[in-house]
């Protein structure tokens, strides 16, 4: 029965760090960029949601109706103003922009809103409950793993079956025939960082209403990010989806063994399929 | 006029050469001068502990441009303040500057074993006299490789140890009626493995006060899962939980603690709840929790350098910033009380070997209470009291008030401890 709850926990778990992961994923999809500062980003969308919410008065759930779309504004002028200044056949440009500008971001919420912990207090969902059986399920995980699972499933029917997706899936295919066929590269790009840090803002917002959150905590979610999108396969949602699941599980069954175990665990199973499937359990992409 | 290159030449020239002339000037100025160094995290996750540096400082400074009088003579102090960034390399760097090229004639340093002890080492290993404060005892002296005898030549430590906040948390908890069995949450740092040690730390003393811990082990900090631990409480039927946990992380667990249906009825956790701030952030869910109190506005000790009361540099707080007053204020106040103590009893103040004389003479009151480095539980230590408080509704916002002072009777308690609903 233990066990059972464990799992249960460690699957919704996992929901979070898929909607850690699905921004990453999206954006190295499409254009083959590593975001090292998508875990400020998030911080970033977490902080501008609490903004909006001491400012406006409303929950953070409703702050995502306007905090999604900043950060959706955010991404398009980055991509299009910084990151496509660098961008080319060297994955490292690009890489080291991030690097620097999760510094810059890092410092400047810690000019602007201090290093006090900060939590998205949602004054209901914070401590609700609901009883399954014998276990007790918190509506704010429960929310969180469903709303991983929509998104995925939006982003994946977004990905096949629009436009947008095409002109996607093009330009991750083949940027210069993309190009030669009449796609921007530049406005694609621009698109497809817009969408990814939409992603980020709920993943942020999410972040904030189940922990406390200050400007130094991008980083580790940074890092179970990058793992559940590498245990699913690079560029495949709903592998994303599988590689956060399977981590929350990895986590939370070390953590039933010791709580010394919980992360470690979760890094030994990562280690353990990069060994054994380096390119992760679904690979969309060749390398 | 347009620059011409021997215009410029010129004037590059008088800018390069203007420190060397300022400094010279300043060498024979009325008061001679004495340089103090200090560490302390402005920045980074520790940056709660150094929020009130500019508004101690300001008074500080205030005493010590008018000079400290030592045999007859005035001395100015300049505190050159550095940010260790809440990172000990770089606590341990900027603290070689201050002793290599700031040449400071002392130095000082608070807020955690991550900013105390990577100075206090430089310290020791430059012979430069050290005194720091704002760390429990034992990460400072154990942490650093010292045994209860063989202890530090330069370097000097004041603050309370971990056998004082087990009798404070013990004492706190003996007022209730509540079962004792005890959940035992500690990270795996320097504080959770000091609190949790087995020989050390919490499980002893808590045995023998009958008292069942339940500690299901180190976590990792940064944690956002803490299901196990609760289903392993929930299982023993804990009705207390204590630990020493950073901030993020009790509010993670507290969250997840009602989720899981979790209803302890005390819950007792070091540094995560000693700034009103983190208990603001938890909202209705913060009030009652309970913590360890080194400083209040209710200590009945003033300042020896500005004789303003807790009660006044609090409040001052507040009103200079209007943040509430957190408990190392009292702490980063009473550091520089002793520094100008040593100044004033130093036999000279410029000799390295004359101030360490002078610290390990200093027998004085502050306003954490007395300081006297004869008195400690081990060499170059000495304690300050310690009692427990709760966070308990005050009109609209909270207040800390102490329920707990078995140790130190002589701070009054302010309030009786409630269970929490």
């Amino acid at each position: 029965m233990d066990w059972i709850n464990v799992l249960i926990q460690g699957i919704l778990l996992g929901g979070l760090y898929a909607l850690f992961a699905a921004g990453l994923s999206l954006i190295f999809g499409v254009m083959r960029l590593v975001n090292i500062a998508h875990g400020d980003l998030m911080v970033g969308a977490a902080y501008l949601g609490l903004t909006t919410c001491a400012t406006l008065g409303v929950t953070p759930l409703v702050s995502l109706l306007l905090v999604v779309p900043a950060m959706a504004g955010i991404g398009y002028a980055l991509q299009r103003v910084v990151l496509n200044r660098v961008m080319g056949e060297d994955i490292l440009p690009p890489l080291l922009v991030t690097f620097g500008l999760s510094v810059i971001l890092q410092n400047t919420l810690l000019l602007g809103y201090s290093a006090d912990p900060q939590k998205l207090s949602t004054k209901v969902l914070d401590t609700a409950s609901v009883a399954v059986g014998p276990f007790n399920l918190g509506w704010l995980p429960v929310l969180t793993f469903a709303v991983a699972v929509a998104l995925i499933w939006a982003l994946q029917w977004m990905f096949y079956r629009t436009a947008l997706g095409r002109a996607f899936r093009a330009t991750s295919d083949n940027q210069d025939i993309a190009q030669l066929m009449g796609l921007n590269r530049a406005h694609v790009f621009g698109l497809a960082m817009a969408l990814a840090l939409a992603v980020t803002a709920v993943a942020g917002i999410f972040l904030g209403m189940r922990t406390a959150f200050d400007p130094s905590v991008g980083g580790t979610r940074l890092i179970f990010g990058f793992e559940a999108v590498i245990i699913g396969g690079l560029g495949n949602l709903w592998g994303t989806l599988a590689g956060g699941i399977l981590l929350g599980v990895a986590q939370a069954v070390g953590s039933k063994i010791d709580p010394g175990w919980q992360v470690l665990a979760g890094h030994v199973v990562f280690l353990a399929i990069l060994a054994v499937r380096p390119k992760g359990f679904f690979p969309r992409i060749e390398a | 006029m347009t620059p011409t290159r021997r215009c410029f030449l010129t004037t590059v020239t008088a800018a390069l050469a203007a420190p060397a002339i300022l400094r010279t000037t300043r060498a024979y100025a009325a008061n001679p001068v004495l340089r103090v160094g200090h560490v302390s995290p402005r920045t980074g996750p520790l940056a709660g502990f150094a929020e009130a540096d500019d508004y101690i400082l300001e008074a500080v400074n205030a005493k010590f441009s008018a000079g400290i009088e030592n045999n007859g003579k005035r001395w100015q102090i300049e505190v050159i303040s550095k940010d260790s960034q809440s990172n000990p390399n770089r606590a341990a760097e900027v603290a070689s500057e201050l002793i290599l090229s700031d040449e400071v004639d002392l130095i000082v340093a608070a807020s955690t074993p991550d900013t105390v002890n990577p100075v206090a080492d430089q310290a020791e290993l430059n012979e430069v006299p050290c005194i720091t404060t704002d760390c429990p005892w034992q990460p400072y002296y154990f942490g650093r490789g010292a045994t209860p005898d063989q202890g530090f030549d330069y370097t000097y430590h004041f603050f309370w140890g971990l056998e004082d906040v087990i009798a404070a948390f013990l004492d706190m908890w003996g007022q209730t009626g509540v079962a004792k069995t005890v959940g035992g949450l500690f990270p795996n740092d320097a504080d959770g493995n000091a609190w949790g040690d087995a020989e050390m730390g919490l499980p002893k003393p808590l045995a023998a006060a009958g008292y069942d811990l339940i500690d299901p082990g180190r976590y990792q900090p940064m944690s956002d899962d803490f299901s196990n631990q609760i289903n392993a409480f929930k299982e023993a039927g804990c009705q207390i939980v204590t630990g020493n946990m950073i901030p993020p992380d009790f509010g993670t667990f507290w969250s997840q603690a009602a989720q899981q249906g979790f209803q302890p009825k005390i819950v007792t956790i070091g540094k995560a709840l000693l700034f009103p701030s983190v208990i603001e952030a938890l909202g209705e869910r913060g009030i009652g929790l309970s913590s360890e109190v080194w400083w209040s506005p209710h200590h009945p000790f003033a300042s020896s350098l500005t004789a303003a009361s807790a009660a006044d540099l609090a409040h001052g707080y507040t009103q200079a910033t209007g943040r509430p007053w957190t408990q190392p204020i009292g702490f980063k106040h009473a550091l520089f009380e002793v520094v100008a103590d040593v100044v004033a009893r130093s036999e000279d103040p410029q000799d390295y070997e004359a101030n360490l004389a002078a610290i390990r003479s200093t027998d004085m009151n502050t306003i954490v209470g007395p300081v006297n480095f004869s008195a400690g539980p081990v060499k170059n230590v000495t304690k300050t009291p310690l009692v427990a408080g709760q966070w308990q509704k005050d009109g609209d916002g909270i207040a800390l008030e102490i329920v707990a002072n078995g140790a130190a009777p002589v701070i009054p308690t302010t309030a009786k401890l409630a269970e929490l609903a």
